[in-house]
């Protein structure tokens, strides 16, 4: 919590203790959530995504389940935000870049107060602002629609610059699958960031290790990943994306060291949390239907 | 174009800080002002265009206007779906700007022909489209581009174009500039070639036809009025462009007087033909060899007259 409101600090104006001040506030109040609260958060989260993705007969509930415990930890511990005030300046912005994981953020927002957990079932209907992949219109609490890949860090970047420039305590994190790592925008971005010393800017890589045809080492191989991180002058941790304490610290701790921009690398399983989506290609475009939809609730269910 | 352009967005940057110039690694000489006097308000995100408009979008929704600065065909089709999602999706208040529309670059190749960006810009949902006919009208744009919220794609040529207009103009986001007057044609040019349309009329003139003549700076949203008044009152209609006769000023004309209810007016589209250039050289050359030169259009225009039925006004 020091470390992390220290980071927060900027010298160059005076109304900022003010702001400093509010942002501590929320902090406070998200930081009465335990590791437990947060694991049974990613458990409604990861709920909420295979009703939402079975009714809807829709993809990537994989991609969605990998992503949980991380959004959990995001949203119950390291982000301030407001979500009676969607728009608050001085908020901390979360950037979902892997857009196709979308019922994973808008399970999020709703458990987090944006909007009612109601309206997660009208995901994908006709006429819903819930689409596939992540849109902004009419979701308050939705900073970016992406949903084609390598869109997320550039606006990230933007963000965070904008927010050093004016002297606002706000950071950005920004959540990249590792399919989305093939894409060279990414890393234009990655090569620009350190540049400006953006260390309010912190990438989250969802590194379940399969994507579109296959598994990540037999399509495009991203190994050594952390290393290409720290070739380009990010300050790198990697964690279990699944040990709650472990991606608690890690999004806390942020700014590793000042003047850089953070990567966390999370080593993620595909379809965590149901035992027969665990490390599935087939889980990346399967909906959970009939007997299947049963048994991946009931699973869930008992691990509440 | 460009040195007008950027000598007035100074000037707007100085009184608003809440405008970005970002540049993709291009400009020498010329954002200097901008790098040294205003440094919190220029931005150098390297030779990357898609992580410049996307980083310009982010900017924008964190309260800035920004513009994004580069030559040909760099800043728009090389990063367009990050302009079509991040910038107007968004609606993000984003100006991307090229410098070298049409054959300014065309001694540097066919990746240096800008010929098919306003068909392409005009296309994006939410997109303004911009391209003004002298330094005069690049000074005024900049200047309605800034005030106006949401995006836009400002199309300039080089530096060192004539000054088309002598005196100081009454520019209006959305309205044509009507140049000069006449019944028996009426020529709409847009962008740079707006020299080329003033001596067309001229020579237009000595053959004995009066031309009106319309300068359509703003290409979206398009002033159908100034399109149908000419379809009403002058015999027919030519549409003038450095640009591939596909999808930019002709088409965006021709939408108007298909569906318009009226009676039908002869109308032609001279331009670029939507192909790659066989040639390469300097922009008087491009030009000569593409028949866009006053002579060769007064002659098609003159021709085309002779051909086409005569209408009664």
């Amino acid at each position: 919590m020091s470390k992390q409101t220290s980071s927060l600090k900027f010298r160059n104006s005076e109304h900022e203790s003010g702001r400093e001040l509010e942002a501590e506030r929320k902090v406070s109040a998200l930081h009465q959530s335990t590791s437990t609260d947060l694991r049974k958060l990613a458990n409604r989260i990861r709920q909420h995504c295979v009703r939402m993705t079975g009714k809807a007969n829709a993809s990537h509930i994989g991609s969605a389940l990998s992503s949980a415990d991380i959004m959990a930890a995001v949203y119950g511990r390291a982000l301030r935000y407001d979500p009676k005030r969607p728009d608050w300046p001085d908020r901390d912005r979360f950037i979902m870049s892997k857009g196709h994981a979308c019922t994973a953020l808008y399970a999020t927002l709703a458990e987090s107060g944006f909007f009612p957990i109601e309206a997660l079932d009208t995901f994908y209907q006709n006429g819903s602002p819930l689409a596939g992949h992540v849109m902004h219109k009419n979701n308050p609490g939705v900073e970016l629609s992406t949903g084609s890949l390598g869109h997320g860090l550039p606006v990230a970047t933007g963000m965070a610059l904008a927010a050093k420039r004016d002297g606002r305590p706000s950071r950005v994190f920004c959540l990249l699958s590792d399919g989305e790592c093939d894409e060279g925008s990414v890393w234009e971005s990655a090569l620009f960031a350190p540049q400006h010393n953006l260390d309010n800017l912190i990438v989250i890589v969802d590194y379940n290790g399969i994507q579109s045809l296959g598994m990540v080492k037999d399509v495009i191989d991203l190994h050594p990943f952390a290393e290409k991180w720290r070739a380009f002058r990010w300050s790198v941790r990697e964690v279990d994306g699944h040990d709650m304490p472990a991606v608690e610290q890690a999004l806390t701790q942020v700014p590793y060291e000042t003047g850089r921009p953070s990567c966390i690398i999370a080593r993620t399983v595909k379809g965590k949390g149901v035992s027969f989506m665990e490390n599935k290609l087939l889980w990346h475009y399967r909906a959970p239907l009939g007997e299947d939809l049963t048994k991946a609730l009931a699973e869930l269910e008992q691990n509440q | 174009m460009r040195n007008s352009f950027l000598k007035e967005l100074f000037e707007l940057a100085k009184l608003d800080d809440r405008i970005v110039l970002v540049v993709g690694d291009l400009g020498f000489g010329v954002v200097t002002p901008f790098m040294e006097q205003l440094p919190r308000q220029f931005l150098n995100a390297g030779v990357a265009e898609q992580s410049m408009t996307g980083i310009a979008a982010g900017m924008a929704l964190s309260g800035k206007i920004a513009f994004t600065y580069s030559i040909a065909n760099f800043p728009t089709m090389r990063c367009l779906e990050h302009i079509r999602n991040d910038v107007c999706y968004h609606n993000a208040n984003v100006k991307i700007v090229t410098v070298g529309g049409g054959f300014a670059y065309g001694a540097m190749g066919a990746t240096h022909h800008a010929i098919e960006d306003l068909a392409v810009m005009r296309a994006l949902p939410g997109m303004a489209v911009v391209a003004p006919g002298d330094p005069v009208e690049s000074r005024a744009a900049t200047r309605a581009i800034t005030e106006y919220p949401g995006p836009c794609y400002l199309r300039l040529g080089k530096a060192g174009e004539p000054v088309v207009h002598q005196s100081e103009i009454h520019f209006e986001f959305g309205k044509a500039l009507r140049m000069r007057e006449g019944r028996d044609v009426t020529l709409i040019s847009t962008g740079g070639i707006l020299q080329t349309a003033v001596r067309t009329a001229e020579r237009l003139a000595k053959e004995g036809s009066e031309a009106r003549l319309l300068s359509m700076h703003t290409l979206k949203p398009l002033d159908t009025e100034a399109v149908l008044a000419a379809a009403r009152e002058t015999r027919a209609i030519f549409t003038l462009e450095e640009h591939s006769i596909l999808g930019g000023l002709g088409s965006a004309v021709a939408e108007v007087l298909a569906e318009a209810d009226i009676p039908k007016v002869p109308f032609k589209r001279i331009g670029v033909p939507p192909a790659f250039s066989p040639y390469i050289g300097s922009q008087e050359y491009m030009l000569e060899r593409h028949g866009l030169t006053p002579e060769a259009i007064a002659s098609f225009v003159v021709k085309t007259l002779q051909i086409v039925p005569s209408r009664s006004l």
